[in-house]
């Protein structure tokens, strides 16, 4: 069992009358990847939202466990949360930089490093070398990712002419390039077809061995989430009904009954009627 | 049907259909001249208004429209008007090859135009007031073009320079070389004061915004007398000088230093290679940033500010960095307008301005440094053609405005070109590029 | 107190003409989410059309001041409507799906052809009218300030609630109303359920303008004197005016036209009469910072 990297405590977001999430509290651990899964509705894009500062929390604490140290993420604005505490994230609407090059939207990424070598413009404005070394460096790790995922030789076409599920592996590869020590992924499979759903599953497995990033993914595909995930939390109408291994929570009849639909004594019923 | 199966359809010459839709347009016509174009009204002796029939023309209006409604539809049905088939393919390659070299032949032009026009005091001047507008161009492309941010106030800091130059100049005595980058810190200053509170708004909010802000410091300009001159403006601006030696004839001065005979062409040809260096200058700049980082970043931010931020890219600075960017430049350009005229007044700083500068960055074909040279040489250069049609020549420039709009909406330059690449520089379509919301 | 009464007064009423054209701009940028640089242009042209129309009519005689007025009504109404469709229909509508600043730029495009087709149809000097509605009634009579409402003030305001009562019936109980209302949220799918989305917009751009125009009618009663750059203040104001008011929200428009109305009045009044537009920029400027909403605008969370 390895430390958790990131802690929610309580998590509660309201919008007006709304009560999207209540008092959701759970751990990703480590090295690890783990699921936030649950119907349509049940509020997992807002609870990613709010890990990764694109939404405030009405209540609750959200405390990201890196490396050196500890930090709160709930009161955090967005750029922050990546920029400081690493926490990376791609998004269910795929944001690209479809006017730029595969390899600008990897360099966009690369953005504060190389800021930080172009002394905020002004060296790299006069051409100093530190500059040049930072940024073919940063072109040598767009290479890598770019390569990982099969797309080197299309490096300077534009990233809007990609197919959509190329364009979401390099979503996920542009995120890899912030270095972040947590990655959250909004429906990483959506739209994806067998094979390029595997091509993912090696994708995140391969980032998780080599580079020991955790992982938080919201999914509806179950065969990716039950292939390649450490834990799962589900969430229904804002409420965390079940948390554990995959086959825990594949068996647990809440889960079951919400996403069916019908109540929890009704499932056997529901499962007969359509022929489980 | 798609629009490529729409414009290949032979054209249906029907005769009644086009005369039916020639006959609805006349009727429009007249409905919208009838009065306002058929009666004119005039003050007469006592101070009332009189009023003066103009049915003739009317009459003309109807039928031009009439007639050339009735050819339109007789020639292109109900297709979509598409006159770029019926360029020959010979003009078309030449604007692809256009796009690659001319760059390099504009500026071989530019650098030629003081020895070809010597003496021809009315080109150079006209030239000196496109480069003003090419610098300004390139200055707001850097707000509007790269960083996506809709700033219908760029007047203002053109404002600012021009008047933080004069008044420097006037009260302290500063030459042309220190008051220069000073204007532009003003100005970069003013910027930053301006875009702190509202560069978080949205696409046309910030447009408004904008505009009202360069409004307002017209209206302060124009109000404050006592400091700004009020309606009367400041003249008597030093003109600029060759590094200290003044373009004044006999003693001390360019001419008699350099062993030639004096002439005031050449204090115009100075000012003209000067406004040529500025522009080439805010040209290399914005060159060199594109391929830093922070030019990626307020490309990027054109594209999607939110996976900015997702990034850990602190997107208000950046939006601010351009926006003061552009401004420093835009004092720069409004210093060199204070040292050419000699003299300024609120009257040359009005939204009009703002809005040919937008205009002339969209018409470019926006983050195109060629593009917006062009597009200020043909408007610029077009407006002053029609000198002779005083005018009209607004009402042609508001229809071209909206001409051009509808025909080539993303500009001259239809491609942007990355900033870096692994392999080769491909071009991008700008059908792929997004045009920023922020 | 008599002159703050004064003021009040005259407030509402230049108020309304505000919020008349205020309307014009919050259901344009409602539906398609553009702003109509050249509406303020329309609101001129309307004026202009109602002083040649007032002209023509006393010329061929009618100068029967209520039968010429109402005719001059109906007359600016219906040609500001025929520019107002022109403008949608040649300017707009080609650039509705091309990118943000095209529709824009075109609009300022407009805007200058609006204001130089009237210059050089009528020339630059201003247009005087002799007032045609006089008197007016004393309401207090003060030491030395007497308050009066005149009757201009009365058929501004009047026609302005007669107005704003027609159109929130159109838009609350009429299928015109409805498929606007449609159109605003959703344009697509409205299209899909058979919404005539080109119809709708068309009208709304007419609708705009007549009010535009009757607007127009109110200033030159009011001021008596027209020329071809009234419309770009009165554009910016109640450009300002909308947005105040909450953009997209009918009664905000008209809430937002009174308040810049007193709020230009006050200013003028108390303060310095030179800085008045700079008060009303200074007033957009606050309020798209700090309440971009406006006061009755719904929020815009957007979704990420």
């Amino acid at each position: 069992m390895s430390t958790p990297i990131l802690e929610i405590e309580h998590l509660a977001m309201r919008f007006g009358g709304l009560l999207a999430v209540q008092d959701l509290s759970f751990a990703a651990r480590r090295g690890e990847i783990t699921a936030l899964i649950g119907p349509n509705g049940a509020g997992k894009t807002t609870v990613f939202n709010c890990i990764t500062g694109f939404y405030k929390p009405t209540a609750g604490m959200i405390r990201l466990i890196g490396d050196h140290k500890t930090m709160l993420l709930e009161r955090l604005p967005d750029f922050r949360i990546a920029k400081l505490a690493k926490v990376a994230r791609t998004f269910q609407n795929i944001r690209l930089f479809p006017g730029m090059s595969l390899l600008e939207n990897l360099l966009v990424a690369q953005h504060n490093p190389l800021m930080l070598a172009s002394g905020f413009t002004f060296f790299g404005l006069i051409g100093l070398r530190g500059f040049t070394a930072a940024e073919q460096a940063a072109i040598e790790k767009a290479r890598y990712w770019l390569d990982r995922i099969g797309l080197l030789a299309r490096a300077d076409d534009p990233a809007g002419d990609l197919p959509y599920g190329a364009q979401r592996r390099l979503e996920i590869v542009r995120a890899m390039c912030t270095e972040p020590v947590l990655l959250c992924l909004d429906e990483p499979a959506a739209g994806l077809n067998a094979r390029e759903s595997a091509e993912l599953d090696e994708l995140l497995l391969f980032i998780r061995r080599e580079h020991a990033t955790s992982i938080l993914l919201i999914e509806h595909d179950m065969a990716v989430v039950m292939k390649i995930c450490d834990h799962i939390v589900v969430l229904d109408y804002g409420v965390k009904i079940s948390e554990g291994t995959p086959a825990y929570v594949r068996n647990d009849p809440k889960v079951v009954a919400a996403y069916l639909g019908v109540e929890e004594d009704e499932v056997e019923e529901a499962e007969a009627q359509v022929g489980l | 049907m798609s629009q490529e199966a729409e414009l290949q359809k032979p054209p249906r010459v029907d005769v009644v259909a086009a005369l039916k839709s020639a006959l609805l347009a006349a009727l429009l016509a007249f409905g919208l001249f009838a009065l306002l174009v058929g009666v004119r009204t005039d003050q007469g002796p006592t101070g009332a208004l009189v009023i003066s029939q103009r049915f003739e023309d009317v009459a003309w209006l109807v039928a031009v429209v009439f007639a050339g409604s009735f050819l339109r539809a007789l020639t292109f049905g109900d297709r979509p008007l598409d006159l770029a088939r019926y360029l020959p393919a010979g003009v078309k390659a030449a604007g692809e090859r256009l796009d690659r070299f001319g760059g390099f032949a504009l500026l071989g032009f530019a650098l030629a135009v003081p020895i070809i026009f010597y003496h021809n005091r009315y080109i150079l001047d006209l030239g000196i007031l496109v480069l003003t507008y090419v610098m300004l161009g390139w200055g707001l492309n850097i707000v509007v073009g790269l960083a996506g941010l809709l700033d219908l106030g760029y007047v203002a800091f053109y404002a600012v320079g021009a008047y933080a130059y004069a008044l420097l100049a006037q009260n302290f005595g500063f030459s042309f070389w220190i008051g220069l980058p000073l204007a532009g810190i003003m100005a970069a200053f003013w910027g930053v004061l301006l875009g702190f509170p509202v560069l978080r708004l949205r696409g046309d909010y910030l447009a408004i915004v904008t505009l009202a802000f360069g409004e307002m410091i017209r209206l302060v300009l124009l109000n404050w007398q006592s400091f700004t001159g009020g309606p009367n403006g400041i003249s008597g601006i030093p003109r600029p000088s060759f590094f200290g030696l003044p373009f004044i004839e006999g003693e001390g001065g360019f001419a008699e230093a350099f062993g030639l005979e004096f002439t005031p062409t050449h204090r115009i040809v100075f000012l003209f290679y000067l406004i040529l260096a500025l522009a080439l200058v805010t040209n290399w700049v914005t060159i060199r940033l594109r391929r830093l980082p922070i030019g990626r970043a307020w490309e990027a931010l054109r594209e999607d500010e939110i996976a900015c931020r997702s990034l850990g890219i602190n997107t208000t600075n950046t939006k601010l960095t351009a926006f003061a960017m552009g401004a420093m430049f835009g004092g720069f350009a409004g210093a060199f307008f204070a040292t050419r005229q000699g003299f300024i007044s609120p009257e040359s700083f009005v939204f009009m301005e703002s809005a040919l500068i937008l205009a002339i960055v969209v018409l470019g074909g926006m983050g195109s440094q060629l593009g917006v040279a062009v597009a200020a040489l043909v408007m610029i250069g077009g407006f002053e053609l029609f000198r002779e049609f005083q005018q009209y020549r607004m009402l042609v420039f508001g229809t071209a405005m909206v001409a051009i709009m509808i025909w080539r909406p993303r500009g001259l330059v239809g491609t942007r070109a990355p900033s870096v690449y692994l392999t080769e520089r491909k071009a991008i379509s700008s059908s792929l590029t997004r045009e920023g919301r922020g | 107190m008599d002159y703050f009464l004064q003021q009040l007064i005259n407030g509402i009423a230049l108020g309304s003409i505000y919020g008349l054209i205020a309307i014009g701009y919050t259901m344009v940028y409602g539906i398609i989410g553009m702003i109509n640089f050249a509406h303020g242009d329309i609101f001129m042209v309307g004026a202009f059309i109602a002083l040649i129309a007032f002209l023509c009519l006393v010329a061929i005689g009618v100068s029967a001041v209520p039968l010429a007025l109402f005719l001059v009504l109906l007359i600016a109404m219906a040609l500001a409507a025929l520019y107002g469709w022109t403008v949608e229909r040649f300017a707009y509508r080609p650039l509705r799906h091309s990118f943000r600043l095209a529709p824009l730029i075109s609009a300022i495009g407009m805007s200058i052809i609006l204001q130089n087709f009237v210059q050089i149809a009528q020339g630059a000097r201003v247009k005087p009218l002799p007032p045609l509605i006089e008197g007016g009634h004393t309401l207090v009579e003060g030491a030395n300030f007497a308050v009066r409402l005149s009757n201009v003030q009365i058929l501004i305001v009047v026609t302005t609630l007669v107005l704003m009562l027609g159109f929130t019936w159109l838009i609350e109980k009429t299928r015109l109303g409805r498929d606007m209302r449609a159109c605003e949220q959703d344009a697509r799918m409205a299209a899909l359920l058979g919404v005539d989305i080109d119809r709708t917009i068309s009208l709304t751009f007419v609708i705009g303008a007549a009010l535009a125009a009757v607007a127009g009618i109110m200033y030159l009663l009011y001021y008596g004197v027209v020329d071809f750059f009234i419309g770009f203040v009165a554009g910016v104001k109640a450009f300002t005016a909308a947005v105040l008011g909450g953009i997209g929200s009918l009664p905000g428009a008209m809430l937002g036209g009174l308040l810049i109305g007193l709020i230009e009045t006050f200013w003028s009044a108390y303060f310095s009469i030179e800085y008045k537009d700079v008060a009303a920029f200074a007033v957009l400027i606050v309020v798209l910072i700090f309440l971009p909403t406006g006061i009755l605008g719904r929020p815009d969370v957007e979704k990420v």
